[in-house]
């Protein structure tokens, strides 16, 4: 970088930092999603919400939302610009707090191939009322194969029991094979 | 029989798996790194403990979390003590819970719902 270029990209640190103060993030991270990245952000977030004396209905909440959130990437999540399985397992994670609610955010590259599939899961679980998903999660327990890969789209139902929200997503398109892939989940502060 | 007991981290539980003494526990929390890994060895044993079983098997589940990965797993093993029961022999789970945690209480009844085996719900305080 030359002076000019070292000075952009001083002022972009600090458009960033205001950015993220605007958008009240407390976490972001960007790469590979492995277990022991999972258990840093866990106890991380763990901390600091018992420092603030958070009740301990909204800590075990935040904390599965992000385990299950967290697994997802890791386990699911295409590689981006390049077929190189190294890149797989990689995406975008950020916590926030607001003076309500926390705001648990993933977003990783998807293939196109997926999506339609995917929807259909999301969509499934958007149609159910709480006794439809706690019968959801026991038919899947039950019958759902758990894949190599672990899962059988647990996680998902799990987050949107946990939350009592809908699940909120979007695709947004990158190129011709894929699309990022954004979920936002909401965990309220009060009871 | 061997006796299988593994201490529990902050991410696999506390786990006793002990026929002479008639100790067979899980407890704590549970998201393994590799889940299948973690509970194989368990699952295991609880095949070549059904050929020889004490009279009276007492399961005790006392979590404090588990991830659905675990959850999947957890029900392979209550349904290895349904598989015990079907064959004649008496079993019963203990269930606890942390008072205040209606969604670990909550789980235990999913899986009694799920399972045919006799189910004791047992809340308890942490001090």
């Amino acid at each position: 970088m030359d002076r000019k270029n070292i000075k952009g990209f001083l002022e972009f640190v600090y458009d960033f930092y205001k950015s993220m103060k605007a958008h009240e993030i407390t976490l972001v991270y960007e790469g590979e999603i492995t277990h022991q990245i999972t258990k840093a952000f866990t106890s991380l977030t763990e901390s600091n919400m018992a420092k603030e004396e958070e009740s301990n209905s909204v800590q075990k909440k935040v904390f599965h939302v992000m385990v299950e959130c967290l697994q997802n990437i890791s386990k699911h999540a295409d590689s981006f610009g390049s077929d190189d399985f190294l890149f797989a397992g990689r995406g975008i994670f950020m916590v926030s707090k607001g003076d309500s609610e926390y705001h648990v955010t993933t977003g990783n590259v998807i293939e196109n191939s997926k999506i339609e599939e995917l929807s259909k899961i999301l969509d499934h679980i958007n149609s159910l009322d709480k006794e439809g998903l706690k019968q959801l999660y026991k038919t899947q327990m039950r019958e759902g194969r758990l894949s190599e890969k672990g899962g059988a789209g647990l996680g998902f139902i799990d987050i949107a029991r946990k939350t009592g929200r809908k699940l909120e997503y979007h695709f947004l398109p990158i190129d011709e094979e894929t699309h990022f892939f954004v979920l936002t989940s909401t965990i309220s502060r009060s009871e | 029989m061997e006796t299988i007991k593994i201490m529990g981290t902050d991410d696999t539980p506390t786990v006793i798996l002990d026929a002479q003494n008639e100790i067979f526990e899980i407890s704590g929390r549970s998201l393994p790194e590799d889940v299948t890994a973690f509970y194989d060895p368990i699952l295991q044993w609880l095949d070549d403990y059904s050929a020889s079983p004490k009279p009276k098997t007492i399961f005790t589940f006392k979590l404090v979390y588990f991830n659905t990965a675990s959850s999947k797993l957890l029900l392979d093993i209550l349904m290895k003590l349904e598989q015990l029961k079907e064959s004649g022999h008496d079993v019963l789970v203990r269930w606890y819970y942390p008072e205040d945690d209606e969604d670990m209480q909550e789980a235990g009844e999913e899986y009694a719902d799920i399972v045919d085996v006799p189910f004791e719900q047992i809340g308890y305080t942490l001090s």
